[in-house]
């Protein structure tokens, strides 16, 4: 397959490995947001051929997992409507909220369907003008500009009965997040490549200034990743801080401004929850006035139920890179990929669920 | 963030709206808005992310990348 | 019926499990899941009335005679697919229940349940195809049954099968038989049943040429074990190819490595992997088997695998390595290593 075997080459692979060896002097945490790049470091087994003395620790890079669990159990109350068609992305359907998940919905009879693309929903509400689509658009900057179509679609159709649960968090704030922490370990960052495919990188350099990390801009095959992490121990072996563009072939500085300009005409920055870390201002996306219409939450005026994490879940301290999913007292024990505790063992990025698949207690 | 496949274009319905095409990842082919990357082409490669062309591959920095990186090789050798 | 009379060696089923209060799909897809049913629901609720082998047919000794039992139910929807339909699924799937225990298939049962309004037009080319299939796997059909359920009592047509059949002289082949330095073959490209079914599938669709591989392996299994010492066989369907090698490693208790460059795979399988997020080592196959071969024997079987219709793209992708451990260590592309765990449950298209 084009653009994807050239990056998986063992060769190219060797080259890089051998390179970061010999780079490295120091030991250095390295954090990628991206619940896609978790997920291929420990599917490719590339973890276990970075050097020791390099830490790769996993940010709150999966929107799946960081969706606060009041709108999952409010998602959850809508989907069970009678009349409503719940339409969602396959990784949420596992997500628990306080007592269920969108599974369960399903087995009980709620009306709860995958979608792959956010243009089916609306072909579902089209094909069934008498019940109620719900559309759970859920993502990161790189999903948005599909959710907003959906959106945008529906008001041009003139559709009464579409609406979306809106959760959308951007990767930004929560870098800054982690960074102004005072527990902030990371000394570099793999930013999101299909984030910037989108959005580009201009939002990145202040931050590397202001916090003097370099962040280089990382796409998802092997090879990929390994160019990512040699680039920013480049940059931390000689001190620098600087925004590095290893994913060129899909990422320009200004990004996809059409899709940019989408996403605001229907989008406005709004504060944000994210599950296992906590608010976080202006770091997600909500629907601008002129489309409250569609906001699903609104519209079925589901109550404000009373949410309960699990008490010996740590995903804060996980999706912050503090401690890693083996360092947790119940990973593998309580919690398990069946018996999720919280966030970060939901959908298989969420890194203690894709540390578990892949390492199980190894 | 996200699953992202690059694929090549092998159709552009002109007439769709929005702009809809026909994507080919290798021997599986899927329907994709293009309308986020109206100056693709048949041909082109795009990367595809829930049904949505968010980007055009590169090329040329495609093949840039590569060869740095076999520039790090030849150096070790 | 006494019990007393049969030697009864294994409770074969592939039932889904349940943690919760409700049976969810995911407890039918081959996953952790599926596995839990039976071992934490069923074989504790049917305790004495099930023995336990767990290999994909019951073994039971009649008078010194060693035959081969197994059921099955399909609810395949569409009901015809790129490459097959449900009628050839129901016969190459009992054919090949009973070919993974070494048993040579003599006959299977076939109860329908039909869906009140199914076309009858409908029914007739299931029942050609199972007539057909049924022939080629020189299986008899020896008894059959209908029930019409109300219009929605089914999705159409499911039917449901028990296979019989006898295991020769000289034939072990069970789940628990791998021992260190045993070959691990298999008989073609991963996945393709799974992604052709997909790919006429509402809202996931995509256009592939791709079929189904839905076969039935008998024959080639007759060739494989005249040709060397077969120790052990697994068709991966539900689940795939990871799930089974899953089952066997905790069957034999051993460690296996399996090498990734090395596992056939179409390359629109590949594609429609990479779009969707699977890993298509849990997507099934119906026409495929796995082997774990004597060392000795490894190279002939692999050869005359080869020369068979169904055992062109043979392959070996790895071997046991060692005892005492259930474990599978799988050799990526790019010459990482990573663990091969079973799947949760349902497989779902990922978006991150």
């Amino acid at each position: 397959m084009k653009y994807i075997d050239e990056y998986r080459d063992p060769n190219r692979v060797n080259t890089l490995i051998k390179e970061i060896q010999t780079t490295i002097r120091k030991p250095w945490v390295l954090m990628e947001i991206c619940g896609g790049q978790t997920h291929a470091f420990l599917h490719h087994g590339l973890d276990m051929m970075l050097p020791n003395i390099l830490e790769l620790v996993h940010g709150p890079g999966c929107p799946v997992c960081v969706t606060p669990l009041e709108q999952i159990d409010r998602a959850l109350a809508i989907s069970i409507l009678p009349d409503v068609i719940f339409t969602t992305y396959g990784d949420m359907l596992r997500v628990p909220g306080s007592s269920h998940d969108l599974f369960s919905v399903r087995a009980s009879g709620g009306d709860v369907r995958i979608v792959y693309s956010p243009l089916e929903a609306i072909t579902i509400a089209e094909a069934n003008p008498l019940r109620q689509v719900v559309f759970f658009a859920i993502g990161f900057e790189t999903t948005a500009p599909a959710n907003a179509m959906a959106i945008l679609q529906a008001k041009e159709k003139k559709l009464k009965n579409f609406s979306v649960i809106v959760s959308h968090v951007c990767v930004p704030p929560a870098m800054e997040a982690i960074l102004g922490s005072k527990s902030n370990r990371v000394n570099a960052f793999l930013a999101a490549g299909n984030v910037c495919s989108v959005m580009g990188y201009h939002q990145y350099p202040a931050i590397a200034k202001k916090y003097k990390v370099p962040i280089i801009v990382t796409g998802f095959e092997p090879v990929d990743l390994l160019r990512g992490v040699l680039l920013a121990i480049q940059q931390l072996e000689s001190g620098q801080s600087r925004v590095e563009n290893a994913y060129q072939r899909s990422v320009t500085f200004d990004g996809n401004r059409l899709a940019q300009e989408t996403i605001y005409s229907v989008f406005q920055p709004v504060d944000r929850k994210w599950r296992g870390i906590g608010s976080i201002p202006l770091s997600g996306w909500g629907l601008r006035t002129e489309f409250s219409a569609y906001d699903a939450e609104t519209r079925f005026s589901v109550e404000n139920i009373t949410t309960k994490e699990s008490s010996l879940c740590i995903a804060g301290q996980i999706l912050q890179g503090l401690k890693k999913p083996t360092q947790c007292t119940a990973y593998n024990k309580q919690c398990t990929p069946q018996t999720p505790l919280g966030a970060p063992m939901v959908s298989a990025e969420g890194a203690c669920a894709a540390y578990y698949h892949y390492h199980q207690g190894v | 963030m996200c699953l992202g496949i690059p694929g090549k274009i092998m159709e552009l319905q002109e007439q769709s709206s929005p702009l809809m095409g026909k994507v080919d990842f290798g021997g599986v082919i899927k329907s994709v808005c293009m309308t986020y990357v109206p100056e693709a082409k048949v041909g082109d490669y795009c990367l595809v992310h829930v049904g949505f062309a968010i980007s055009l591959m590169n090329e040329e920095e495609a093949i840039e990348t590569l060869t740095l990186i076999s520039e790090i090789a030849s150096m070790d050798n | 019926m006494e019990y007393n009379e049969f030697d009864f060696d294994g409770y074969a089923c592939s039932i889904p499990h349940q943690t919760k209060e409700k049976i969810l799909l995911g407890h039918g897809s081959g996953g952790k899941l599926s596995h839990d049913l039976i071992n934490n629901f069923f074989l504790p609720e049917l305790k004495n009335a099930a023995p336990r082998n767990k290999d994909d047919a019951a073994i039971i000794s009649l008078n010194g005679r060693r035959l081969a039992l197994t059921t099955d139910s399909y609810v395949v929807s569409p009901l015809f697919f790129p490459g097959g339909d449900i009628g050839k699924l129901a016969v190459c799937g009992t054919v090949n229940d009973l070919s993974m225990v070494g048993a040579t298939p003599i006959a299977l049962t076939c109860g329908y349940i039909i869906e009140e309004g199914l076309p009858l037009e409908i029914l007739k080319r299931v029942v050609h195809s199972i007539q057909e299939t049924a022939l080629e796997a020189k299986i008899y059909i020896a008894a059959g049954d209908t029930k019409v359920v109300q219009r929605g009592g089914v999705d159409k047509l499911f039917i449901n099968t028990t296979g019989l059949g006898y295991i020769s002289e000289g034939i072990n082949i069970s789940g628990s038989n791998a021992i260190p330095g045993d070959v691990i073959i298999i008989s073609g490209t991963i996945g393709d049943h799974g992604i052709a079914i997909l790919s006429v599938r509402e809202g996931l669709g995509f256009e592939t040429d791709l079929q189904s591989d839905v076969a039935p392996l008998n024959h080639l299994v007759k060739d494989m074990t005249s040709a060397g010492e077969i120790k052990v066989l697994r068709d991966p369907t539900r689940g795939g190819l990871g799930t089974s090698l899953v089952e066997i490693t905790q069957q034999s208790n051993v460690t296996i490595e399996i090498y990734e460059r090395d596992i056939p795979i179409m390359p629109q399988v590949r594609a429609a992997c990479e779009m969707l997020g699977f890993d298509p080592l849990y997507i099934a196959n119906e026409g495929k088997l796995v082997a774990f071969v004597a060392e000795r024997d490894a190279d002939k079987v692999l050869s005359i695998m080869r020369k068979h219709q169904y055992g062109q793209s043979a392959a070996i992708i790895g071997r046991v390595i060692e005892a005492g451990k259930p474990r599978i260590y799988l050799k990526t592309i790019i010459g990482g290593k990573r663990i091969v765990d079973m799947l949760p449950g349902e497989l779902l298209p990922r978006i991150c």
